[in-house]
């Protein structure tokens, strides 16, 4: 069979493309509010926040915008702004 | 050994024999007994394999599937509405190009429900990718299974030998089975398709669609190439054991002008209907399909000049029987009816009769032979 990398997928970022075009909402993070509880992280069914040191980092390449951080951020400090 | 026993006793024997080392299955008559047996020889030691108790056909072939993908010979059995059930993985199975072997005791699909022979059930896999075979006798069953093994590891495709409820299942014969040493010559160990060490891999993930595209020519291909390798196995097969299980049988075809083509049990029963006709002078032979898929493209060859019946204990809606319409796709002069659907008796005195009428040119074509 010489087509069986064709039924393959081994673990990689972004896969399936670049899930971020996907996006109608962006999550945008307020820094002085963020506290790094990384719930959001917890949360993310995507796996695109990470910490930055001082404030979470979203990776929009493939965030889909789905506003679950949003909803469960405790310090109300994700909004879900309208994609131009 | 010469000993008797049934299809289903001959089958289990046969996946005990070529060392399987995983089976799931779930009950359905007429199969059960194939799975049963397993689960004793399981149970007492007989046969080192895990047996996995599931909770429905899909989960059966869908459990082989993950086996046969981990690299592990991997066996199931259905019949019929089992076969129905699973029908979704018997797909994703061949689409993934997983080698495995099925035995489909063939059954009547309901309603009104029926547990009796009629080959409609295995030919619904007839497009899915799956290599399919046909057992005339307890023998071939056995011998069928077996060579699936090894001809379903050689292609990557997954492999159904298919033989008649109760007229195979249930009907005790006096059968030749190989000893051990034989069959482990025979059958080397299972040949593992996908091979990447220890990097962590999905099977069957989402791909763009050219993928798709590729992987089904690569199968339609695959299944050409088939030809050559099932002859190829039966060869081996033959080499050790003295019988021949290759693509189609043929029976005093060379000089007949009237071709029957049919495929399972029954075929025993022309034989004799075709003996008779002989008596009488009538230079009528049979050509037994073993195999659906792949179909045999050199019978074209063989059947060229020759007036064809084919037989079918199956049915296409409005159309005509399965086989008739694929033989009709590239072999000439052929007639086609449809008999014994529903498990309906056909013996050899009412093949006589259909063999007759069509050699006097009075068989209505498609006729639902009652």
């Amino acid at each position: 069979m010489q087509v069986v990398e064709c039924l393959i997928s081994k673990p990689s970022k972004g896969s399936a493309g670049k899930t971020g075009l996907w996006r109608t909402y962006k999550p945008v993070v307020d820094e002085s509010k963020c506290n790094l509880c990384m719930l959001c992280w917890l949360y993310c069914p995507e796996s695109v926040i990470s910490s930055g040191g001082s404030c979470i980092v979203i990776d929009y390449e493939y965030c889909k915008g789905c506003g679950i951080c949003s909803e469960i951020c405790a310090k109300k400090a994700i909004e879900m702004v309208l994609e131009e | 050994m010469r000993t008797i026993m049934t299809g289903n006793q001959a089958v289990a024997e046969a996946v005990k024999l070529a060392k399987t080392e995983v089976i799931a299955a779930y009950p359905i008559t007429p199969q059960t007994v194939i799975v049963e047996k397993l689960a004793e020889m399981v149970d007492s030691g007989e046969l080192d394999a895990e047996f996995i108790r599931v909770e429905s056909e899909h989960s059966a072939l869908a459990s082989v599937y993950g086996s046969a993908v981990a690299g592990k010979r991997s066996f199931t059995a259905t019949s019929s509405h089992g076969l129905l059930y699973m029908y979704e993985m018997v797909w994703w199975v061949a689409n993934a190009r997983v080698p495995l072997v099925m035995s489909v005791v063939t059954r009547t699909i309901g309603p009104p429900w029926n547990i009796h022979t009629d080959h409609t059930d295995i030919l619904t896999m007839r497009d899915s990718g799956w290599i399919i075979s046909m057992a005339e006798n307890v023998q071939e069953a056995f011998d069928l299974t077996i060579q699936g093994f090894k001809i379903c590891e050689e292609l990557s495709l997954p492999f159904t030998a298919g033989m008649d409820a109760f007229q195979l299942s249930h009907t005790s014969e006096v059968v030749d089975l190989p000893d051990q040493e034989t069959v482990d010559e025979f059958l080397p160990e299972r040949k593992q398709s996908y091979v990447f060490g220890d990097e962590d891999f999905t099977v069957g993930s989402i791909g763009p669609n050219e993928y798709t595209f590729k992987l089904r020519k690569d199968t339609f291909e695959t299944m050409l190439k088939a030809e050559k390798v099932v002859e190829k196995v039966s060869r081996e097969y033959e080499e050790l054991t003295g019988r021949n299980c290759g693509l189609f049988e043929e029976y005093k075809l060379d000089d007949a002008e009237y071709a029957i083509v049919m495929m399972g049990a029954w075929s025993g029963d022309a034989k004799d209907a075709i003996d008779e006709l002989r008596r009488e002078g009538i230079p009528i032979g049979l050509l037994k399909l073993r195999y659906v898929r792949p179909m045999p493209r050199k019978i074209k060859r063989v059947l060229e000049g020759k007036e064809v019946l084919v037989l079918d204990r199956d049915c296409s809606m409005g159309v005509g029987g399965i086989l008739g319409l694929e033989l009709k796709s590239f072999v000439d002069n052929v007639s086609n009816v449809i008999a014994g659907v529903g498990g309906v008796d056909v013996g050899v005195e009412e093949l006589v009769k259909m063999f007759s009428l069509f050699v006097e040119g009075k068989l209505e074509e498609t006729w639902w032979f009652v």
